[in-house]
């Protein structure tokens, strides 16, 4: 029972919890390609769950659910509206028939109408969702990118480099990400006028928002990563490595580092997920289209069904990639490839 | 040993080793100190504001708006002409306790959960760690979304569903450490004296599976402030005349590229506050492995 700790609580939980730290990991390689069958099976639990979990949700707005669905009082549904919605939710049915209805509803990909976009929320979603999958890729990608080139930079190089480092993890990893991205603009864009503050959706648009939301990221990914290196650096095959010869970058990029990513590529299903909700406030901030920003006027105008489009569409997020990443622990670990 | 062993390796596997790892805080004591001078001025700031703040934190001023610092107002003020330093201190108060009270109710939750996992059985504990992996899937933000579209944006609002958010984490940590006690060597010895399974339950498991949780909640506090603050910038917290930290950043992000002042300071005090009690956390989390290895 081990779990790798970040400093931070809500990251390093997120681990499975039989994945364990580079010494014990042995015993679990025999588990190899039947892991990625039971993070399939599991994944399908989870959208399950997660369907239970918003049709709860539905039924514990207050007031008529119909009126609720139907874009709350505030909008004053007419009453064939109502109708309409209560016959489609069987609201004047039993629970249980409710309950079949909906997860058969999701099934077929109806995730009802959206009243404040006027159009229906598989439509909404479909509309702004590529903006948002280019920000949370892209800022997925460069948090890698700063949490590895942080580690392999600092890790156990000598003390500076080392408090520079970590100092500047946990740093990163306190950093609200509105914040953040109020201070970029303001340094990057109105200060020294190398980025305009809305770039649009080119690619130049996509550095300041990518940058915002990576930052953090990489504060949490490099602290995970970290420990494992150095973990991963006191190991018997690094000192063998080195005793035939091999350079201590050859060592540290060869065999460390795949050592050191398992950790942090666990986290990062979780992480897209998170970095969706994120590009709530990013795109608000920068402008930027996509579901953020959609979500976010949703909120505010008690658009449910928009909510819980956007909720069901995250989980399955969350659920994919952790089958991607299952994937990719099969290609960066060899051990579980032998049977 | 091992109880060490294992409650070193759920605090964190690189810190249990007397190998130094990196970290900054680990050879430099002054990041704790500075921590807890830094948290000795917030309880001063929640307990009387007015020694620290030498204005009211809604008091108009319009003849002195969007100032920059001067030694009259320290950090300058915003467009109302209202002192940012005072805005600042009387802040604290909301601002932390949405973030205080978020973690607490996530704990709480936590170690329902957690326990029941740890102690009540495979059945159970199959059952919760599923209940745990679909609530991963929802990411605290969205959650705290939900809440709001639900029951519509308010205090409380924000800190059940922070709360909540948080909740699956923590759980699985008490479970993970109650698991590492219950086979851990004075268990035994306790079972051997002859206790009965629930005075050694009571008596000896779960009060030694506690013993980290200060840590964990330590190491929460900064992001559950985050989350909090967030949903109050988005406007879904803390109404905006209101002094809280999430609020001022939100109200003054018009005057940016003018007055750099009104939105440095209450984003760096969250930073700070984060920072604060991450250091303290990992301070305290290595004093609490270094008891143990003296026991």
């Amino acid at each position: 029972m081990t779990t790798v700790s970040t400093g931070s609580v809500s990251f390093e939980d997120d681990l499975d919890s039989d994945f364990t730290t580079t010494g014990a990991r042995t015993s679990h390689s025999q588990r190899g390609w039947r892991r990625l069958v039971r993070t399939v099976g599991s994944g399908i639990l989870v959208l399950w769950g997660a369907a239970t979990v918003t049709f709860i949700a539905i039924n514990a707005m207050p007031g008529n659910p119909a009126v609720a669905m139907a874009g709350g009082a505030a909008s004053h549904p007419s009453k064939a509206v109502i109708a309409a919605v209560t016959r489609e939710y069987g609201f004047d049915q039993s629970l249980f028939v409710q309950y079949l209805l909906y997860l058969l509803r999701l099934i077929r990909g109806n995730f009802g109408f959206s009243s404040s976009q006027k159009m229906p929320v598989a439509d909404v979603i479909a509309e702004s969702i590529w903006p948002t999958v280019l920000l949370t890729a892209s800022a997925l990608l460069l948090a890698w990118i700063l949490a590895i080139a942080s580690c392999l930079l600092t890790v156990r190089r000598g003390r500076f480099a080392t408090s520079l480092g970590s100092g500047l993890e946990v740093l990163s990893a306190a950093l609200p990400q509105y914040w953040l991205g109020i201070l970029l603009l303001e340094i990057f864009a109105f200060s020294l006028g190398w980025i305009p503050a809305t770039g649009g959706d080119g690619a130049v648009g996509l550095i300041l928002p990518a940058f915002t939301l990576a930052i953090p990221l990489a504060g949490f990914m490099s602290q995970v990563t970290r420990d494992e290196f150095d973990l991963a650096l006191e190991q018997p095959f690094v000192i063998s490595a080195r005793a035939r010869g091999m350079s201590d970058w050859g060592v540290r990029l060869r065999h460390v580092l795949r050592h050191a990513v398992l950790p942090g590529l666990t986290l990062s299903g979780w992480a897209l997920g998170s970095l969706i909700s994120g590009a709530v406030i990013v795109e608000t901030l920068y402008s930027r289209n996509g579901l953020g920003g959609v979500l976010l006027v949703g909120v505010t105008q008690q658009d449910m069904p928009l909510t819980v489009g956007v909720t069901l569409i995250v989980a399955l997020v969350y659920v994919v990639a952790n089958v991607v990443v299952d994937a990719l622990y099969v290609v960066v670990d060899p051990r579980l490839r032998s049977r | 040993m091992t109880t060490l062993d294992s409650s070193a390796a759920l605090l964190g596997a690189g810190t249990s080793r007397p190998v130094p790892t990196a970290s900054a805080f680990r050879r430099l004591r002054i990041g704790p100190i500075l921590s807890v001078l830094f948290l000795l001025f917030l309880v001063v700031a929640v307990v009387d504001p007015s020694l620290l703040a030498h204005y009211q934190p809604l008091a108009v001023d319009p003849a002195k708006s969007l100032e920059a610092p001067s030694v009259a107002h320290l950090f300058g003020t915003d467009e109302s002409g209202r002192d940012v330093f005072s805005r600042v201190v009387y802040g604290a108060t909301p601002s932390l306790s949405i973030g205080l009270a978020a973690t607490a109710l996530g704990l709480a939750i936590a170690i329902v959960l957690g326990a029941l996992a740890g102690l009540g059985g495979r059945v159970v504990d199959a059952i919760i760690g599923r209940i745990l992996e679909i609530l991963f899937a929802f990411p605290a933000l969205l959650l705290a979304l939900l809440f709001v579209t639900i029951f519509g944006a308010s205090v409380e609002s924000l800190i059940i569903s922070v709360g909540l958010g948080s909740a699956p984490g923590y759980a699985r940590m008490v479970r993970g450490q109650i698991l590492a006690v219950k086979s851990s060597p004075y268990v035994e010895a306790s079972y051997v004296l002859g206790h009965s399974r629930w005075r050694v339950l009571g008596r000896t498991v779960l009060p030694n599976a506690m013993r980290p949780l200060l840590v964990l909640a330590t190491l929460g506090i900064g992001q559950s402030i985050i989350w909090a603050s967030s949903l109050s910038f988005l406007g879904l917290g803390a109404a905006p005349p209101a002094p809280e930290w999430g609020a001022m950043l939100a109200d003054g992000r018009e005057f940016i590229s003018t007055a750099w002042w009104v939105e440095l300071f209450p984003g760096a005090m969250i930073v700070f506050v984060t920072l604060a009690t991450t250091s303290l956390g990992r301070y305290l989390q290595r004093r609490l492995e270094g008891r143990g290895a003296d026991a």
